[in-house]
């Protein structure tokens, strides 16, 4: 598939792109530990996002993985995890503030430059700014890359795996509207290192699907997710 | 707590209920007749944008199950609420509320107009400025949904009973907002939804 775009979001940073219905972003760990947590909002939608919960419950699963659909608020399929080379990415771990930051030690532009140590809140804010969002439009996250264990015990213990993504690792994301999807390379927030990595971000343009595809095939609740995708504007 | 409650309210099967809780009140949910999931968000009363945070919740404290102990906090970290009291043992937080859009995934077409957690906390939510984009993601006390160490997650029978309660200590003035879940097509209710008491003391 030709490549439509490519940017390669540095360590740390924050992104966002709109990509049209259709087309496939395919993210690619440039670092051994990178961190993507990626928010999924409907472009020219003001307020249909990406609903962690009802993706997991929908779908039920405690982590996200090929070929799951990716939900909204409002019941849509927002895109297909149509391919990866890991099958698992956290969805419950969140996104680091500016107090998980601090837990690094002091940093500043003054100080630090452009390597000055910022967090995944301050860049996802300031994307949806430029989209005139704000952080009343945050909700959970995909943190793609990252793996925060479940476990079977009585309180349901959670733990960071470290090491769990490899430099060349990848997802695909299926655009099933068009799609507003704002990054950060921040650090996972329970990750106990400051040790962030770059993603390569890349746009495909992608090819029609039937109703054989993975994602239609799954499970019901992910066909009837891509079903209503189609239906959003009658 | 044996003294004269500041705040009792029965809210009926499918209702729901909007409210401030004082820094330092008590508040307790009352299943008072057994496996009814209330759907419940808090808010800083001071900034409806500081909202109760499930993710940063269950990934500062370790653990995906609220209890006794758990620390209820908000996108900016900030505590909103602890619970004091949990006669039933676990809550589900990562479950989400129903919506008729994701009855419609889950169940069908046929379950579009069928009554819904998402329209209570909307409804109610208009009171106090709550609206859509202000909706994240709720805690369901009474409600079980085991994880397994696969990454599997499941709806399971409720593990309360009639009677149970949680009760929480509110850490700065919060707003509490409630649907006491109508959902029909699944465990959560124990398949017939009933009413809940609300509780509070609001000076020690």
């Amino acid at each position: 598939m030709p490549v439509l775009l490519s940017h390669e979001i540095p360590a740390g940073a924050a992104w966002s792109v709109q990509v049209r219905r259709g087309r496939v972003l395919r993210l690619t760990a440039k670092a051994a530990g990178a961190n993507c947590s990626t928010f999924v909002h409907a472009a020219g939608d003001p307020v249909d996002r990406m609903n962690i919960p009802d993706t997991l419950k929908a779908q039920m699963s405690a982590r996200v993985h090929a070929p799951m659909v990716l939900m909204s608020d409002r019941g849509v399929g927002l895109a297909s995890v149509v391919g990866s080379s890991l099958d698992w990415h956290d969805a419950l771990g969140g996104h680091s503030v500016d107090a998980h930051v601090g837990r690094f030690g002091p940093t500043s532009y003054g100080t630090d430059r452009n390597e000055w140590r910022r967090s995944a809140r301050a860049g996802v804010v300031s994307e949806l700014t430029k989209h005139g969002r704000g952080a009343e439009h945050l909700h959970a996250c995909v943190n793609f890359f990252s793996k925060l264990a479940t476990s079977d015990d009585e309180a349901g213990t959670l733990a960071f795996a470290d090491g769990h993504a490899a430099a060349g690792d990848w997802v695909s994301l299926r655009a099933e509207v068009d799609l507003l999807v704002i990054m950060s390379t921040a650090p996972h927030p329970a990750d106990p290192r400051w040790a962030p990595g770059a993603v390569l971000a890349e746009v495909h343009a992608g090819e029609p699907y039937g109703d054989d595809d993975p994602s239609m095939t799954f499970r019901d609740e992910s066909a009837r997710a891509l079903i209503a995708a189609k239906a959003v504007f009658a | 707590m044996t003294t004269t409650p500041d705040l009792d309210v029965t809210v009926a099967a499918g209702d729901g209920w909007v409210g401030v809780i004082p820094a330092g009140g008590t508040f307790r949910i009352v299943d008072l007749h057994g496996n009814q999931a209330a759907d419940t968000l808090f808010y800083d009363a001071a900034d409806l944008d500081n909202r109760y945070s499930a993710m940063d919740t269950i990934r500062e404290q370790g653990a995906v199950y609220l209890t006794t102990g758990s620390k209820l906090l908000s996108a900016n970290l900030d505590v909103l609420a602890t619970i004091t009291e949990d006669l039933c043992g676990r809550h589900d937080t990562v479950g989400g509320a129903c919506s008729q859009e994701s009855n419609v995934i889950r169940y069908g077409a046929h379950t579009r107009h069928q009554h819904a957690c998402r329209q209570t906390f909307l409804r109610y939510g208009a009171e106090v400025g709550i609206g859509p984009a202000q909706l994240g993601h709720n805690i369901n006390f009474f409600m079980n949904v085991p994880l397994t160490a696969d990454g599997g997650l499941s709806f399971a029978d409720g593990v309360s009973a009639p009677g149970k309660h949680v009760q929480v200590r509110a850490e700065r003035d919060i707003i509490a907002l409630i649907s006491n879940c109508p959902q029909l097509n699944n465990p959560c209710n124990g398949w017939n939804p009933t009413p809940i008491q609300l509780l509070g003391w609001w000076s020690q």
